[in-house]
């Protein structure tokens, strides 16, 4: 007990004694407020349970999620055995949504990797050489920006071929410009402060300033507009995966099977059903988590 | 226009008229140079995407049997022997003049198809935006002014409902219950098996060609259809407009002219609406013609689950048989008509607000 509260008394200090001291308590502190959003919170523990579910999912699944049943199809929710009930060919709900957890971690995982990372450096690059550079960079930047994301991302899907991985590159391809705009507001913003000139005196050179002094700055803002974007990302592989341009049968991908439970809606609704819910209830994790997030890393664009 | 009129005129010295004349040229030439950049890197995108395309346009035309001389004829004709740039001009050239080649599947002129489908997805989006704006707006505005009171807390979970809500699963639940079990509403397509084709095609908008043939079967049909489409994308459009309008009216409610509004003894009805709410409708004109392009586009899903033959459905279908004039054809309409609403919104803003130049 007593050893609890020097702990706090450790992180909540106001004269910290190193700087990493001083980081893990600006850490600590920020949790703490985090901690006190409820719906926030809420958002975080289900995204946690969605992550356990992925990787336990081999032990937490009932059933194989690819084994058919053809003597047990459709059966209604509640079943023996079935809590979710069977789709068309006999195979267990519950268990394919176990494994589509996997599928929708993936996909969201790998396009959170690349759209940040391309944003960063196209933003930072521009913001940082200004010129015609910037000039170029940002047109582009506005091209894509125009464009409609889900039928550009349908026009990519085409042309490379369905799949999940060409599904989250057409995502990411449509999904890095606000990122740049972001990485370069940021970086427009820091170039011209103080300490950049300071170690430009010290002989820091372009490269240097970038990935040392600026990227860390912009880490903040892109990882909450990155949360506030998982809940389109989900939707929009989801939506590829309906369209039977993401993942291909027998994958157990949630939009997928939202679109082979459509064609008996009427008689077995359960078979679209339980996917939508799943997708939903992770979206709406990450829209709550995202909230949260803006509030305390970014408390100037709440309202 | 009118108040930098007014502002010229207020000043001691009228200015030369190339002085006040410039910047508004200035200003067009920069947004004419932008569009035209913005539409160009639109082609080339799409142009990109028909070349790296797996399919061989050639051997789609020919047939698999075809001789290594038709081939080759096919070959030079469709220009596939001449350099990128050159082959990226001639498709210019031929967007230019609305010609985005033939369908393969049918055979048919793609502008042609698109000219067909195109009404469709216009009706039920423009419904849908109507559904949106009508209520939407009205719910921002009593969400702003009782702030935290139930009703804010009804528009915040609705927009989180509508943000995190697959559309394509809504729109199935919706048919599965107002339509399967309910039967409230019309099923999947525009109208029902009966009424196709029963009022002469006018706009292609089937309500109101059904009205000007004065024809109140079909209307009825043709709306107990659209209904349920329309209202998904409505709370679609509606999540996005009530929060939107919601944090403008905030903005305005904490400034200091509502206060003296108040205090000089102006009714609530009167300040929110004559002072705050007039205060944000440029903002608000832009987020309605942004999300009426989103709408659009959103429609693409939608389209599919309830049969609409708008254009998302004919991309999706053209897709899926490897159709790629047409999917390239589809691509570019809609990009087309989403970036000149995004222009269209932005200089609106610019015009308006008097705060933007």
């Amino acid at each position: 007990m007593a050893d609890t509260q020097t702990w706090r008394q450790w992180l909540l200090t106001e004269t910290p004694t190193s700087r990493r001291h001083a980081k893990i308590s600006a850490i600590y502190q920020g949790w703490l407020s985090f901690r006190s959003n409820t719906m926030a919170m809420i958002g975080l523990g289900i995204l946690v349970l969605l992550v356990f579910v992925a990787f336990a999912a081999p032990l937490l699944a009932p059933h194989d999620p690819f084994v058919q049943d053809l003597g047990n199809r459709l059966a209604p929710l509640g079943t023996d055995g079935h809590i979710f009930g069977t789709d068309s060919l006999g195979r267990d709900i519950l268990s394919r949504l176990i494994y589509g957890a996997r599928i929708t971690l993936y996909i969201v995982a790998l396009v959170a990797l690349i759209a940040p990372v391309a944003g960063l450096l196209v933003g930072t690059v521009s913001g940082y050489v200004g010129g015609w550079v910037d000039t170029i960079l940002m047109r582009i930047t506005d091209i894509f920006l125009a464009f409609p994301r889900l039928v550009l991302a349908l026009a990519f899907v085409a042309a490379l071929g369905a799949g999940i991985e060409n599904a989250v590159l057409a995502i990411s391809l449509t999904a890095w410009p606000p990122y740049a705009r972001i990485a370069r507001a940021e970086t427009l913003t820091i170039r011209s402060s103080d300490y950049i000139s300071a170690i430009k005196l010290q002989g820091a050179g372009p490269l240097r300033i970038i990935t040392k002094h600026i990227w860390p700055l912009c880490i903040s803002s892109l990882i909450v507009r990155v949360t506030l974007d998982m809940a389109g990302i989900i939707l929009a592989a989801a939506g590829l995966g309906f369209l039977g341009l993401g993942a291909q049968p027998p994958s157990p991908e949630w939009g997928a099977m939202i679109s082979e439970g459509r064609r008996f809606i009427l008689d077995y609704w359960w078979v679209a059903t339980m996917p939508g819910l799943a997708i939903f209830t992770v979206s709406l994790a990450f829209n709550l988590l995202g909230d949260g997030l803006r509030d305390v890393l970014d408390p100037k664009a709440g309202e | 226009m009118s108040l930098t009129d007014d502002n010229n005129q207020r000043r001691p010295r009228r200015a030369p008229l190339s002085e006040k004349a410039w910047p508004l040229a200035k200003t067009s030439m920069l947004t004419l140079g932008s569009i035209s950049v913005t539409l160009l890197g639109l082609l080339f995108i799409t142009f990109i995407i028909g070349r790296v395309m797996p399919i061989d346009p050639v051997l789609a035309i020919v047939g698999e049997r075809a001789s290594q001389s038709t081939y080759d004829a096919v070959y030079q004709q469709l220009g596939l022997d001449k350099p990128l740039l050159v082959q990226f001009l001639y498709y210019l050239w031929d967007v230019l003049h609305l010609d985005f080649g033939t369908s393969l599947l049918n055979a048919r002129p793609v502008s042609e198809d698109i000219a067909r489908v195109f009404p469709a997805t216009l009706e039920l989006a423009t419904l849908g935006i109507i559904f949106g704006v009508v209520l939407g707006v009205p719910l921002g505005v009593l969400a702003a002014v009782r702030k935290g009171s139930w009703i804010d807390q009804v528009a915040r979970v609705l927009a989180l409902v509508g943000y995190s809500m697959p559309i394509f699963w809504l729109g199935l639940m919706g048919l599965l219950v107002f339509y399967g079990i309910l039967g409230w509403v019309g099923g999947p397509g525009r109208v029902g098996i009966f009424y196709v084709d029963v009022v002469p095609s006018v706009t292609g908008l089937i309500l109101v060609d059904a009205l000007l043939d004065g024809n109140w079967a079909v209307f009825k049909d043709a709306f107990s259809h659209i209904i349920l489409p329309a209202s998904l994308l409505g709370y679609f459009s509606l999540a996005y407009i009530s929060r939107m309008t919601r944090s403008f009216m905030l903005e305005q409610l904490s400034a200091e002219y509502i206060t003296t509004a108040r205090v000089k003894g102006m009714s609530e009805w009167d300040v929110i609406w004559k002072h705050a709410f007039k205060n944000i409708r440029v903002q608000l004109i832009t987020v309605i013609a942004l999300s009426y392009a989103n709408l659009l586009e959103g429609s693409v899903l939608t389209e599919i689950i309830f049969s609409w033959p708008g254009i998302g459905s004919y991309i999706t279908t053209a897709l899926l048989s490897a159709d790629m004039n047409a999917v390239l054809g589809g691509t570019v309409v809609v990009g087309l008509i989403f970036i000149l609403l995004n222009i269209f919104s932005d200089l609106l803003y610019k015009v308006f607000d008097p705060r933007a130049k």
